[in-house]
């Protein structure tokens, strides 16, 4: 057996590095180290409540905004306050706009690249795909480029700027949206439609959205010329839908009041050869953080709401700063794909019934929600009612506790306040990449990623899979640390 | 010329702002200035092994490159180890490989205000991160890097800051070393390019009739003026966020939300609620910094008596309740 060090291990957000045991060619173990720590949930403690909303878009600068929903989240139910119509739609077109651009940025800059290698020369789809997806230089990274500023432009108006805007607040928006603004939104998100109709999928975004099932996807890539079906023949000829498999168990805090919130297992008794599951009701009481291998002071599992973060950097048998939290004592994937999966997507279901989770149906999960989320947003739009109120005014107690849950590009993002004396007397913060490379908890179960990479081809000469699966899940090693 | 770019102790969001360059997409506004990554940790193809071989010919001189960028403060803790960030597969301290690259670099840029200054750790008591600045520990000079230390060109660090850095202020830098160089002129005291440095927020802001008026905001979402009651620190913070917009057309002002320096040492920490203005006596104590204050006082008074209605009633709604008045025919 050899053991591997790959890092850094670039084209995610932050640092990462994996290390690989490796036998006959294969990864037989996997640790993932989060070598970047930012003690941002030590950094809160003493603050002013408020001060959150400042604060904690800092942990992120690819999900700042994310971060600001939740802790909005937590002050709102800490101020027993509800934003009014306007407000909510605001939030939900800010959210909208950077997760959707997330999973651009995640498609055209962090993963495609790794396509265009050398080592897949000779492969049918190699050349096209280095001519497009070649880092930089590619001649898709302009373009992807301009979509993505000129969608970002939405929060020019909707939000100041991004990232680290201060607009989202636990009453709503700071930013009441004109008549003319409303018009020229609707205008750029015409745009981002253009761009991903012609150049990501070659179809329209209805078309892609009816897609029920794998087959459904295999005969509507083949032959088209666009971006994502590029994509689809190096993932099937690499058999990417069979690689990278984790635990199956997903976890959704749900989304915009379109995708459900919910954990999705696998039923205990299999039934032929389909992985068939069940959504069990969120119950946020299951779940807590292990430091066993992280660089903190040793516990017992802790619930959020009585975590805590000291850290013991010469700790024997730690390899990371990442905590592991877990779902009823049990590992689970969180992003797009479980967020699919959950809301009863059926293109996502049966791509996990049929192969589980993989590579590709990570990327085909993000795609899905490229697809349907950008005419939600327009309806969000032509919902605003400009002239009534966007934001509730808040006042906070100055004691009590509160928990914030949003999705995030990247999955489930939780905040756990607690508030005394009207200052924070504890922040505890669950980011997606926290779910999803997680360490080994105290009775030795691997995370998410961890077990992705079991199985997978690594060593001298091996193809770049393991690229593919730790990419597919587009970490954020910088929230995962916060 | 040539850009070596490492991120530690930050957020990312820098890089992730600098890709929100307009009008051109970023790869080609710097490709055909003659500007190019020799390795970006978000952007570039090379990873583990190949980068780490890069980034040692770089620091011992064998691999020439022209402008060293480091996004993210420089976490020397705990007790002094770096281990709160060793550079992946490395081993070593982040902080290490800054300090030795420094030294090859013709121009160090420190991108970001926790790069430049230390971010929220170095401003929070004790440090908990033992977090520096580059050449700075908050406001006082020092940093990782020392008060003396000059890059080969001469130059103490570049310090773009903004939290995040608006990508004009990287790009324009940029290009303008790729142009002509840069000259210590060119920097303010605290090493920000002059560029954006000497101007103010509030130059530009849309919010200025009520500001003129004292006119002000009395709730989130108020289209008022934001310095009296919600924070706002655009009077004396050094950017020109209101004349270079912000993702299109925005900036802190526009999105309805306070001005928090973010481009001055020390905006982590400022001592009240970053969403209140703190004062004294009823007049807020942040007023511009090169105003009399008893002038400032006098002119609000006389101000505030003179506002007009449509002013005052707009200030307190998200939306013009009062329309500017037009000008009846033939008079």
């Amino acid at each position: 057996m050899t053991r591997i060090v790959l890092g850094p291990f670039n084209r995610v957000e932050g640092d990462l590095e994996v290390s690989l045991d490796v036998e006959a060619g294969q990864v037989a173990a996997a640790r993932i180290n989060s070598p970047l720590f930012r003690g941002f949930e030590q950094l809160l403690v003493g603050r002013v409540p408020e001060d959150a909303l400042t604060i904690v878009p800092r942990i992120c600068g690819i999900c700042s905004v994310s971060q600001s929903a939740a802790a909005a989240a937590a002050l709102a139910e800490l101020a027993g306050v509800a934003p009014p119509p306007n407000g909510i739609l605001a939030q939900h077109l800010v959210m909208a706009t950077e997760n959707l651009a997330d999973h651009l940025t995640h498609f055209y800059l962090f993963f495609m690249p790794d396509f265009a290698r050398a080592e897949y020369a000779g492969r049918a789809w190699h050349g096209d795909i280095a001519a497009r997806f070649t880092a930089i230089k590619g001649s898709a990274a302009s373009p992807a480029l301009q979509a993505r500023a000129r969608f970002f432009n939405l929060t020019g108006f909707l939000a100041g700027r991004w990232p680290h805007t201060l607009a989202l607040q636990p009453g709503g928006s700071t930013k009441a949206m004109t008549p003319a603004e409303r018009i020229r939104i609707l205008a750029l998100l015409r745009e981002f439609r253009g761009f991903l109709e012609t150049v990501l999928l070659g179809d329209t975004l209805e078309a892609f959205s009816a897609l029920a099932s794998e087959d459904a996807l295999s005969a509507w890539a083949a032959g088209r010329r666009a971006d994502f079906p590029l994509f689809l023949q190096a993932a099937t000829d690499l058999a990417l839908e069979k690689t990278g498999r984790a635990t199956d168990r997903f976890l959704s805090y749900g989304a915009y009041g379109l995708f459900a919130q919910g954990l999705w297992q696998p039923n205990t008794i299999p039934q032929g050869d389909f992985l068939r599951g069940a959504v069990d009701r969120l119950n946020t009481a299951k779940i807590t953080e292990d430091t066993r291998h992280a660089w903190l002071a040793d516990s017992a599992p802790r619930p959020p709401a009585q975590g805590e973060t000291i850290v013991d950097a010469d700790k024997a048998d730690a390899y990371t700063w990442c905590k592991a939290p877990r779902y009823g004592g049990q590992v689970v994937e969180t992003g797009a794909l479980a967020r699919q999966v959950v809301a009863g997507n059926r293109l996502a279901r049966d791509l996990v019934e049929r192969h589980g989770a993989s590579v590709t149906a990570r990327v085909v999960a993000r795609t899905i929600e490229l697809a349907a989320v950008v005419p939600a947003m327009e309806n969000w739009v032509r919902a605003i009612v400009p002239g009534e109120l966007f934001c509730t005014p808040a006042k906070m107690p100055e004691s009590g506790e509160s928990v914030g849950l949003v999705e995030a590009a990247r999955g489930s993002l939780g905040h756990w306040l607690s508030v005394k004396r009207g200052r924070i007397e504890r922040y505890q913060i669950i980011a997606p990449t926290t779910w999803n490379f997680s360490p080994r908890d105290s009775t030795g179960q691997p995370g998410p990623l961890e077990q992705a990479l079991v199985g997978v081809p690594a060593g001298e000469g091996a193809p770049p899979t393991v690229q593919h699966v730790v990419r597919s899940f587009d970490p954020c090693m910088v929230c995962t640390v916060h | 010329m040539r850009v070596l770019w490492l991120q530690s102790g930050g957020c990312g969001g820098c890089t992730q702002s600098l890709l929100c360059s307009e009008p051109r997409p970023l790869f080609d506004e710097l490709r055909d200035a003659g500007i190019e990554f020799v390795w970006h940790p978000a952007l570039s193809l090379a990873s583990g092994a190949d980068v780490l071989r890069v980034l040692e010919d770089c620091a011992e001189g064998w691999l020439a490159f022209d402008v060293l960028c480091v996004e993210g403060a420089m976490l020397l803790g705990p007790n002094g180890s770096g281990k709160f960030h060793l550079m992946a597969g490395s081993g070593r301290p982040l902080s290490e490989w800054v300090a030795r690259l420094a030294r090859r670099a013709r121009w160090v840029f420190a991108i970001g205000s926790c790069t430049a200054y230390g971010g929220l750790s170095a401003n929070t008591p004790g440090n908990p991160l033992e977090a520096r600045g580059l050449q700075y520990d908050t406001n006082t000079p020092g940093g990782l890097l020392g008060a003396d230390f000059r890059s080969a060109s001469g130059l103490p660090v570049v310090n773009l800051a903004g939290c995040p850095t608006h990508p004009g202020w990287v790009v324009d830098t940029l290009e303008k070393l790729a142009l002509e160089g840069l000259a210590v002129s060119y920097l303010d005291e605290l090493g920000r390019p002059l560029f954006y440095a000497d101007q103010l927020v509030h130059h530009g802001c849309a919010r200025n009739e009520y500001y003129e008026f004292k006119a002000s905001a009395k709730k989130h979402s108020d289209l008022g003026c934001l310095m009296e009651n919600l924070g706002c620190k655009g009077t004396q913070a050094h950017a020109d966020c209101n004349q270079r917009p912000w993702n299109g057309a925005g900036s802190c002002l526009r999105g309805g939300y306070a001005c928090i320096a973010c481009t001055e040492p020390g905006f982590e920490s400022p001592g009240h609620a970053f969403q209140e203005t703190p004062k004294l006596a009823g007049i807020p104590i942040g007023l511009p910094t090169d105003m009399p204050k008893a002038w400032f006082v006098a002119l609000a008074a006389l101000s505030k008596s003179a506002t007009p209605k449509r002013v005052r009633e707009n200030s307190e709604a998200d939306h013009t309740v009062v329309r500017p008045a037009v000008k009846k025919a033939g008079k």
